[in-house]
Order: C-alpha cells, then structure tokens, then sequence
C-alpha cells in the first residue's frame, strides 16, 4: 500500500485550498486597507482597488464555467456588462427609496446578478444541449450583441417612472426627469456607491459561493462532466441540466462583478465591456490555471497592476508585459515546475517528521 | 409458493427467478448504421439475479448490443423492457435511473477526481441535496455529504479499496481502475449491471478476485450481472446462462455446457480462435 500510496497522487487537500483562497483575499485586505484609508497608497494605484477586485470576481466566475465545467465562453464581458447597466438603472430607480448607500449598492448588485443570470439562462438553455464548442461562439456574439444595443439605449427616469428606446434621449418625452443611459455616451451621472472594502466583499461572496458549489453534489456532477460526458450521462446525470447550473451561477457572479464596477465611476461605456475585456479574464484564467480558484486571484491581481507598476518604463511596457505573462504561464502551468514543487513539498514533510522523531 | 407463471422461451436459463418478473427483456432488438445491420434480431431475457453472458468473435456486435440496452444508440428495430418498463424514448440518463448501471469496454472514469469522488457521482440520484443548500454549505448539507460518504466508503471498502478514496483516480493501477468503475455502476443501485469486457487486461490472480467479486455482486445486493468476455475459462465458470453473437445475430443460447458443445459456436467462435 505504502509504495503504490507514494505513486498515486492524493487529493485529499480541498480544504486546505479553501483556507488558502480565503486567506489570501482577507490579508491583502487587511494590508492594503488601512494604508489607503492612510493615503499612503498613489492615487492612480487606490483607483485600481475596486477595478481588481471585480475582475477576480470576474477570473472566478469564469474559472467555474471554463475549469470545472469545461466549456469555453468568450463572452464573459457580456454579463458584466448587463449586471453593469442593470445595477445602474437599478441604483439610480431607488435613489429616492432606499436611502442607505450600502443598502443600495447591495440591491443594485443583486439586480445585477439576477439580469445577468437571465441573460445565462437564454444562451444557455439552447446551447448547452448541443456537444461541442458551440458556447464559444454563441457567447462571443453575445458579447458584441449585448454590446451594441446597450450603445443605442436610452434610459431616463421622472416622476412617472423608468422610461426606455432605441432612438434619442428626447424620443423619451421626460419632463425634466433624470438621463441614466444616453445612447453611446453610455451610463452617465452615476452616484459612486462602490468601495474597496464592497469589492473585498464581494469576493469573499464569489469565493464562499463557487468553493461550496465545487465541493457538493452539484459541482462533482459539473465535474465529472467535464471528465467524461459519456460516462456521467450513464450514472444517470442530467448533463444539460448541471452544465446550465454552472453557466448561471456564473453569469450571475458575473453580473455582480458589472455592477460594483459600474458604480465605481461616474459614467460608463458598454464598449468597456467587449471582446478584449472577456479574452482578458480568459487570460487570467488559463495563467492562473483551469480550475485553479487561488491561481485566478493571483494571477488577476498581478496582471492587472502590472501595466501600471510597468508605466516608468512606457516603451519597454508591452514587452515586459508579454515576458511576464509568458514567465506566468510556464511557472504555474507546466509540468517540470509541478513535479519542482512536489519533490520540495515532499522534502519539507520529510524534515518535519524528522524533527518530530528527534524530539 | 411459486406463481405458476408461463416460463419465457427467451430465457436462457428458464429455471431461474420462476417467481419473479425477469429484470430485462428484449424483443427483436436491431439497429442499422447506413448499410451495415450491426445487431438483429436481439431476443433475450435475463433473470433478476442471473449471470449472463454474451460473447462472440470481435466486431460481433457485443458492445452496440450494451449501447442499445443503455440507450446510447436508439433501436432501429425491437424493444427492450427493463423491469416490465419499456425504455424507449428515454435518455441515457433517465434509462441509468430505471435501474440498468454499466461499465466501459475502454475504461472511462473521471480520472482527475477521487476515487472516492468517482462513487459519490455514482451515488448522484440518491442523494439529498439541493442546489441551495449545496451553495450554503447548509440546511442538510452535511448530512447529506456524510451519509454519501459513508455509503461510498462501504460500497469501496465491499472491493478493498477504501484505503484508495482520497487518490486521483486516472493514477490507480489499471486493475483497480477496472474495479473502481464497477463500483461506480453498483453505487446508482441498479437492478442489472452491465460489464463490458471487464478481465481484459487483467492478470491470472486478478481475473481470479474479479471472478468472486462477480458473485459476490449477485449475492450481496441480489442483482442480475451481464458481462462481455473473451476470457473462456472465466465465461464457463461464472455465467449460468450464455448468449453467443456472430455478426449481429444470435447464434445460440443456453448453459456453459450447451454452448461448449453446440457445434455452430465452434464453428463461428472457438473455431476462429484456434485459426489465430
Ligand atoms: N456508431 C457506429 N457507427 C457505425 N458502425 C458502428 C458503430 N458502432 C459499432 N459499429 C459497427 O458495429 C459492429 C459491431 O461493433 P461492436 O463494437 O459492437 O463489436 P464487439 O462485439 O463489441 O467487438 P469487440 O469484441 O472488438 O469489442 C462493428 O462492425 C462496428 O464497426
Ligand atoms: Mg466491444
């Protein structure tokens, strides 16, 4: 047993990967924190909190449906971007109702979420019946569709309510009411509800729900999806039904992120939220490794800063850029470094039963 | 006290299970792929806690014959009763949950999860869990994940491998990756298991052990086994009733002994195998 028990890799380390995603989120809080209430952080910096902790919602939300679930989806951006607007109209409705600027960020980025759900529920429901990369593309035009309507809708609010069309700000007819979103200017005159501690949050939310998914009935079916179709559907899995569950929760994460983001700023444009913005979380993503939720972190944070720590060099950025990505890339994906890590990892256990037997 | 009900002709051992309904019957069972008739004319009936077997020459049409009792491959004609139920028009994964469970001819477990992992998937169905409380980690979470993890520790330790369920399962030897996804199949409580080729493979001492467990599959949770082989010693030995295939057509029923001595299946089948 102790031979083959040596040879067989042991997977007995979900928890340990629980208290790691947790922790990580909560020190760098606690770190960061009190030195940007202090000022003691840049300005261009402490404008970048907020912004890195949506897309870690965002790299973890996708990570569920492109890790575990084993469906590539590239329109991520898509869902940000409804939960974004969604969150914005929603904020703006209740500006009068809900006094209280957390309550209403919080209801906000609910309506976020439940309209980005939706959204995952109407692609997902044709889709991911059929086998094969067909989510890939459905998402992608999703992506650019959800895009260009947004860029020609106009939403304003009075006294008798939310008003909404395709064509001008007048064609309204509001008498002398509020513009939320003007067409290509995109949403304007937002109330900035959103901070970092909301984003540490609202990643301590995203991690709680993806990390008790992963670990229950229902992830282990994504899972063993993801593994073997086949073999799933023949110990009676309903394949569609536990891949669209993963899509949604994951959309919905998605739409969360959108709004925090959206009320981080003072106006908002849907072209933010395109193609390049989603293959940029696919990119944190695969760094950081496919089903890897601490490697989705990380690598988010690190990518996202670097350009900014990288400005003192303007011409050598990109370069720099594309190097570290590269240096990510072989260090956390291949599998020399894997089998580097182990064999430190098996020295460390063996020094540490040494000590014992010495003591 | 047995109802006197009239025995199948189909069956192949009719003795067996004479008071009870038969677990799987099929009817002129066929599928055509375009030109090429693969199965036809598939009659068979299997007892509730019989050990059947089907072999034949390779490219028989044994494995179509498990896809079409699965429902991987729609009949092009016939039909199959599993339990007094017909099956058709059902998908893979509702036939699994009418009781009919099987195992791959090209092992397919979940490789990167547990072995562990891979009995719970197989326990799917019968655990109490809802999305919520999944989410949670609440409202019966942990009772229900205990009570999951308990019968999968007894259902792997039933084939001595409870001391493997943390261990990747795409890294356990060949042998035990062949039992595991029996365990697997027995884990959705089924009334037949299907066991495609299950001693390929495997070594003597190995295909001895998979031998007993066959029985002991039968005599524990009291289920009807049906296995694909090309193993003669361990078909003769273990199987009360057997089906022999040649191009998609049954060529003969019967016991051990009838079909041992049946000339045809010599020809068709031991005949060829001395050929080689
Ligand atoms: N999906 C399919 N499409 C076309 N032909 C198929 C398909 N599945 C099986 N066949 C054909 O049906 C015939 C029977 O194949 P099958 O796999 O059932 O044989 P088998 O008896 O299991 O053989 P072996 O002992 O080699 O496993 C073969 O000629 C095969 O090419
Ligand atoms: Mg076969």
């Amino acid at each position: 047993m102790s031979k083959i028990g040596n040879k067989i890799k042991n997977l007995n380390k979900f928890t340990l990967t629980n208290i790691k995603a947790y922790s990580i989120v909560i020190i760098a809080f606690i770190i960061l924190f009190p030195l940007n209430s202090r000022g003691m952080i840049s300005n261009s910096m402490s404008g970048l909190l907020v912004p890195i902790c949506t897309y870690i919602v965002m790299a973890i939300s996708l990570n569920l449906t492109v890790g575990f679930l084993g469906e590539l989806s590239l329109g991520h951006a898509g869902f940000m971007s409804v939960g974004a607007f969604v969150g914005v109209i929603a904020a703006s409705c209740f500006q009068d109702i809900i006094v209280s600027d957390v309550l209403r960020l919080i209801v906000s980025i609910i309506f976020g979420g439940f309209f980005a759900g939706i959204a995952g529920f109407i692609i997902g429901i044709p889709v991911l019946r059929l086998r094969g990369d067909y989510l890939a593309i459905v998402t992608l035009a999703f992506g650019e569709i959800i895009k260009n309507i947004i860029n020609c809708l106009y939403v304003g609010i009075d006294a008798a309510g939310l008003h909404m069309g395709m064509t001008s700000i007048e064609a309204l007819g509001m008498t002398n009411g509020r513009i939320i979103i003007n067409g290509p200017q995109g949403a304007v005159g937002i109330t900035k509800l959103s901070s970092f501690t909301a984003g540490v949050i609202l990643i301590l939310f995203t991690l709680f729900v993806v990390l008790n998914l992963v670990n229950s009935k229902t992830g282990r079916a994504v899972t063993a999806i993801r593994d073997n179709a086949i073999a799933a559907e023949s110990v009676g899995i309903g394949i569609t039904r536990y891949k669209l569950t993963a899509f949604i929760v994951s959309a919905v994460l998605a739409g969360m992120a959108g709004a925090l983001y959206a009320m981080n700023f003072s106006s908002i444009v849907a072209k933010k939220f395109d193609f390049n913005t989603s293959i940029l979380i696919l990119v944190f993503v695969v760094l950081g490794g496919m089903g890897n939720i601490v490697g989705s972190i990380i690598a988010t944070a690190v990518l996202y800063i670097l350009p900014e720590l990288l400005r003192e060099f303007s011409d050598y950025r990109m370069l720099i850029y594309a190097i570290v990505l590269i240096l990510v890339m072989l260090i956390t994906n291949s599998e020399k470094t894997k089998q580097i890590k182990e064999q430190i990892l098996l020295k460390l256990s063996r020094n540490k039963n040494k000590q014992r037997q010495e003591e | 006290m047995a109802k006197m009900i009239p025995v199948p002709s189909n069956s192949i051992i009719p003795e067996r299970d004479l008071d009870k309904k038969p677990i799987l019957e099929t009817c002129h069972l066929g599928i055509d792929f375009g030109g090429l008739t693969a199965v036809d004319d598939f009659t068979l009936t299997v007892g509730r806690t019989e050990i059947a077997g089907l072999i034949g020459p390779n490219g028989a049409g044994k494995t179509t014959v498990f896809n079409l009792l699965t429902n991987v491959y729609q009949p092009t004609r016939g039909t199959i009763m599993l339990d007094g139920v017909s099956t058709a028009k059902k998908t893979v994964a509702q036939v699994s949950r009418m009781g009919i469970a099987r195992t791959f001819q090209n092992i397919r477990l979940f490789s990167n999860m547990s072995v562990i992992d891979n009995v719970k998937v197989g326990l799917h169905n019968s655990i109490d869990q809802s999305l919520f409380s999944a989410i949670t980690h609440c409202f019966g979470y942990r009772k229900s994940e205990k009570k999951s993890r308990e019968e999968a520790l007894e259902l792997l330790d039933f084939f001595s491998m409870a001391d493997w369920a943390d261990f990747q399962a795409g890294s356990l030897p060949y042998g035990a990756q062949r039992r595991l996804e029996i365990v697997r199949a027995l884990a959705t409580h089924p009334g037949i298991i299907l066991l495609d080729e299950p001693a390929a493979g495997m070594n003597p001492s190995e295909t001895a052990e998979l031998m007993d467990n066959i029985r002991k599959i039968r005599d524990t949770f009291h289920i009807a086994v049906m296995l694909i082989e090309h193993d003669m010693n361990l078909v003769m030995n273990i199987c009360e009733g057997i089906c022999v295939l040649d191009h998609g057509k049954v060529i003969a029923k019967g016991t051990p002994d009838e079909i041992k001595t049946n000339p045809k299946v010599i020809e068709a089948y031991l005949g060829k195998k001395k050929e080689a």
